[in-house]
């Protein structure tokens, strides 16, 4: 009970948070008014792309206020090393909570619910290193006791899940995936990221693997997704065998939409949001909007 | 010399190795580097034994320095090295606390010479045998690894976790929680049980454990009867006060006989620390040289000799205890069940080679269940049979083996889990997934999972199309390397759709060789968008 007390007394003061139900707590606490949809830019580092990326979108300052808490979730789910391209770019992590301590957040914790065993993902990643040399904090995925339960609404196969406390209890949530093929999912992007927030990936793979991550959209979007396109595995995802099945393709994608963000790295892919799956459910459940033409984009090329 | 300051040196270096032993194994979070593991076991004698029989290394001679310490001056290795012996050490001190003066008092204990013979004989057999059961229950450095390893540890991890989640309450992140998955119920029982005996011996009467039951002991013991300088009472100097008698640990100076049971000495010169007279000498055996000489006459030397012939020349791998191995283990259902998993062969971890060589060379520390960060390492229960129980196996429901990692070769004491380089151990096939289609989510339920793929290192296992445009896992025998990252991911119960079988002689699974991919990237092309 103290734990539901005090996330109750100490993030929404809404009557929204009742018995442990966080559902409709988290829903834009930041305004979205960005001059753009979605930001797509090529051709740089990760650092500079995304501070080009950013300031297009009124810098960090528009989703990240005062004091405010910030996780950010990479993609950390596997004991490999950042050129292999199976995790977030630790320059990118690094640079993302530098802008959020640049805008006034008060603390910036980083973590993954890997696959491979945490600790290890964290160091060969170099995310644990990005992460405590930018000043954030690198919080453990690993235990069931993070995880609180919370109702899924608008899910059609998944209805309850157990969400990480970081994701339920931080003022700004920033989903960092990185573009790679996947076995199963066809590609893994934004809303499959979001499969490192909860406890229990079984039961989702028993369970209509596209439908439960369209499902866990309506959950929860995230504030802002930026997507890592800087070295993609184009083949033998989620994991990658070695690095011929990388190629430097240096871009990345920043967007509120998450459906649409997904949309537009499938397209760099080399593939289109229809022929992954989940996209698909996502966009006809209105999560986002899979059609990019409708959407005011900036495009930068460097 | 000041003979005195023998029992405070004693103290220093057993503690020493106490703590350093005991780090080893409650070493969570593997802070410690591969390295320093065979430094600090260097010296156990058992497994050093095992090691040098196994690999014939001069990195294993460990043994031997303890063998000349012994014919040096007694069972020094008792009271410095043995980590199990400290351990007694520090009971016996707790329990001093709690006791009247006149209970403190140890006394002379006559030797239970059958019972020594017994357990030094079971366990030798054992070893002949080509079966570790009784040297897994009798060797001193693995009782103790043991009982740090499922004793010690699930309590200091779960002061840590105790830890972790008070400041998880205060939301700060500083100390992390370690999910444990404990170890077969017979582990814990059988450990606690071991556990039990040597406190309470400990509490009750000093070193009588060493002295009665353990064969590494006895054997030391037997040697020790050959020592160059051996403790004994110096009739002149003495005054039969029998203080000695009172503080002798290994219950082996008997004042009124005025004698030291040497044998049984453990060396830990608690004698020479309260003897208020010279009455505690060192003695030169001089017999040692003149024995040589007429070699006929001597009566303990041929056996020793024999003896000693005996434990080298005996590592074969012959049938003997391990008859009782019971072969096939179901996993037995727990729910409602579909396609039933046999599994023929349990799996071994990487590095050890073969099933039979692992069996007869792993003592069973837990040494490599502590340190693997997975904890796909437990001790087996029927698994391997009777005569395996406790030695580690790879358990795919509790982890899967990490791609990247070979902790466990790098600190197996015994040699058991041979040193294996990172990129061989890559390659190295410890068994092969099964595919069971008809447990699998894909062909039950139509809907996409592959979360087996996922987990694949070399994309062993790889989705092919199924219908509906549905991917479906597809096993390639010869890119298998059998961690079972596939059997740990399936999410389908109560049995797999995938799982392990053991090869009871590891493989070198083929390399999955990859073309580069060839993508020429234009950086000022336009965005397909």
């Amino acid at each position: 009970m103290d734990r539901r007390k005090f996330i109750k007394a100490g993030i929404v003061s809404s009557s929204a948070v009742m018995m442990g139900n966080y559902t409709h707590a988290f829903n834009s606490l930041v305004s979205t008014t960005a001059p753009y949809d979605l930001v797509a830019i090529k051709g740089g580092e990760p650092e500079e792309m995304f501070d080009k990326a950013i300031a297009s979108l009124g810098g960090m300052k528009h989703f990240v206020k005062k004091n405010q808490t910030v996780v950010v979730k990479p993609n950390i789910g596997w004991d490999v090393k950042p050129e292999l391209a199976a995790n977030t770019n630790p320059k990118l992590v690094a640079r993302i909570i530098k802008h959020c301590f640049d805008a006034g957040a008060k603390d910036v914790y980083v973590f993954d619910h890997t696959c491979d065993y945490w600790t290890r993902c964290y160091s060969n990643s170099g995310i644990e290193k990005a992460v405590k040399d930018a000043g954030g904090k690198i919080v453990s995925g690993d235990s069931e006791g993070y995880y609180h339960k919370v109702d899924v609404p608008k899910g059609k196969r998944l209805n309850e899940s157990k969400v990480h406390e970081l994701i339920l209890e931080s003022d700004v949530f920033i989903n960092v995936p990185i573009l790679k093929h996947h076995s199963s999912g066809r590609l893994t992007i934004g809303m499959k990221n979001l499969m490192g927030v909860v406890w229990d990936r079984r039961y989702w793979h028993q369970n209509d693997l596209h439908q439960c991550i369209a499902d866990f959209a309506t959950f929860k979007k995230p504030d802002l997704n930026i997507i890592d396109a800087y070295w993609v595995m184009k083949k033998n995802g989620p994991r990658g065998v070695s690095a011929d099945d990388v190629i430097t393709l240096k871009s990345q994608v920043i967007s509120t939409d998450i459906v649409a963000a997904d949309t537009a790295a499938a397209k760099m892919f080399g593939m289109s949001g229809d022929d992954v799956p989940y996209i698909n459910y996502a966009d006809e459940m209105k999560v986002g909007k899979k059609d990019l033409s409708k959407l005011n984009i900036n495009r930068i090329i460097l | 010399m000041n003979l005195a300051l023998l029992k405070k040196i004693r103290v220093a270096v057993s503690l020493l190795f106490f703590i350093l032993t005991v780090s080893l194994f409650l070493d969570y979070r593997n802070i410690l580097p591969a390295w320093i593991y065979a430094k600090i076991t260097f010296l156990q004698f058992i497994p050093s034994l095992v090691k040098f029989i196994t690999l014939v290394s001069l990195g294993a001679l460990g043994f031997v320095f303890v063998l000349a310490l012994t014919v040096f001056s007694g069972r020094i290795y008792c009271s410095t090295i043995c980590p199990l012996g400290t351990l007694q050490d520090v009971v016996s001190f707790i329990a001093k606390k709690f006791k009247s003066k006149k209970k403190r008092a140890f006394k002379y204990n006559k030797e239970t010479r059958w019972w020594r013979y017994f357990f030094l004989l079971l366990f030798i057999i054992s070893f002949l045998a080509g079966t570790t059961f009784f040297i897994n229950l009798l060797d001193p450095y693995s009782v103790f690894g043991k009982i740090a390893a499922n004793l010690f540890r699930p309590a200091v991890v779960s002061a840590n976790n105790l830890l972790a989640f008070l400041f998880e309450k205060m939301r700060l992140y500083l100390v992390f929680p370690f999910v444990f998955n404990g170890a077969p119920w017979i582990t814990i029982l059988t450990t606690s049980l071991l556990f039990l005996l040597v406190v309470t011996a400990s509490a009750l009467k000093g070193r009588w454990y060493c002295n009665t039951i353990c064969p590494v002991g006895t054997f030391l013991g037997l040697l020790s009867k050959t020592a160059l300088f051996k403790i004994t009472i110096d009739e002149k100097s003495c005054k039969s006060c029998g203080v000695c008698e009172k503080v002798c640990k290994g219950l082996c100076i008997s004042n009124k006989e005025q004698n030291v049971d040497f044998d049984r000495c453990v060396a830990c010169y608690n004698c020479f620390d309260v003897c208020p007279t010279d009455g505690m000498a060192f003695e030169f055996n001089k017999n040692l040289f003149s024995r040589k000489k007429s070699s006929g006459s001597n009566e303990e030397s041929p056996t020793f000799h024999s003896k000693r012939k005996f434990f080298f020349n005996s590592l074969v791998y012959v049938v003997g205890l391990s008859g009782l191995t019971l072969g096939q283990i179901k996993i037995k259902p727990k729910k409602q069940s579909k396609v039933l998993i046999v599994r023929k062969n349990p799996v071994t971890p990487p590095g050890s080679q073969n099933r039979d060589s692992f069996a007869a060379n792993c003592t069973s520390c837990h040494l490599c269940v502590s340190a693997c960060p997975t904890q796909v390492l437990q001790p087996a229960y029927l698994e391997y049979g009777l005569s395996g129980m406790f030695q580690p196996r790879m358990d795919y429901i509790t982890g899967f083996c990490n791609f990247e990692c070979t902790l466990c070769s790098d600190v197996c004491p015994t040699g058991a889990i041979n040193p294996i380089p990172l990129q061989k151990k890559k390659l190295t096939q410890l068994g092969k997934a099964k595919f069971v289609k008809d447990n699998c989510v894909v062909a039950t339920e139509n809907t996409d999972c592959g979360a087996c793929s996922e987990h694949c290192p070399t994309k062993a296992v790889n989705m092919v199309p199924y219908k509906d445009k549905l991917v479906i896992p597809e096993v390639k025998d010869e890119f298998c390397i059998g961690c079972g990252a596939c059997e740990f991911a399936c999410p389908t119960k109560p049995y797999k759709a995938i799982y392990v079988e053991g090869n009871p002689i590891h493989f070198t699974a083929k390399k999955n060789e990859q073309k580069k991919i060839e993508q020429k990237v234009d950086y000022k092309e336009e965005f397909p968008f």
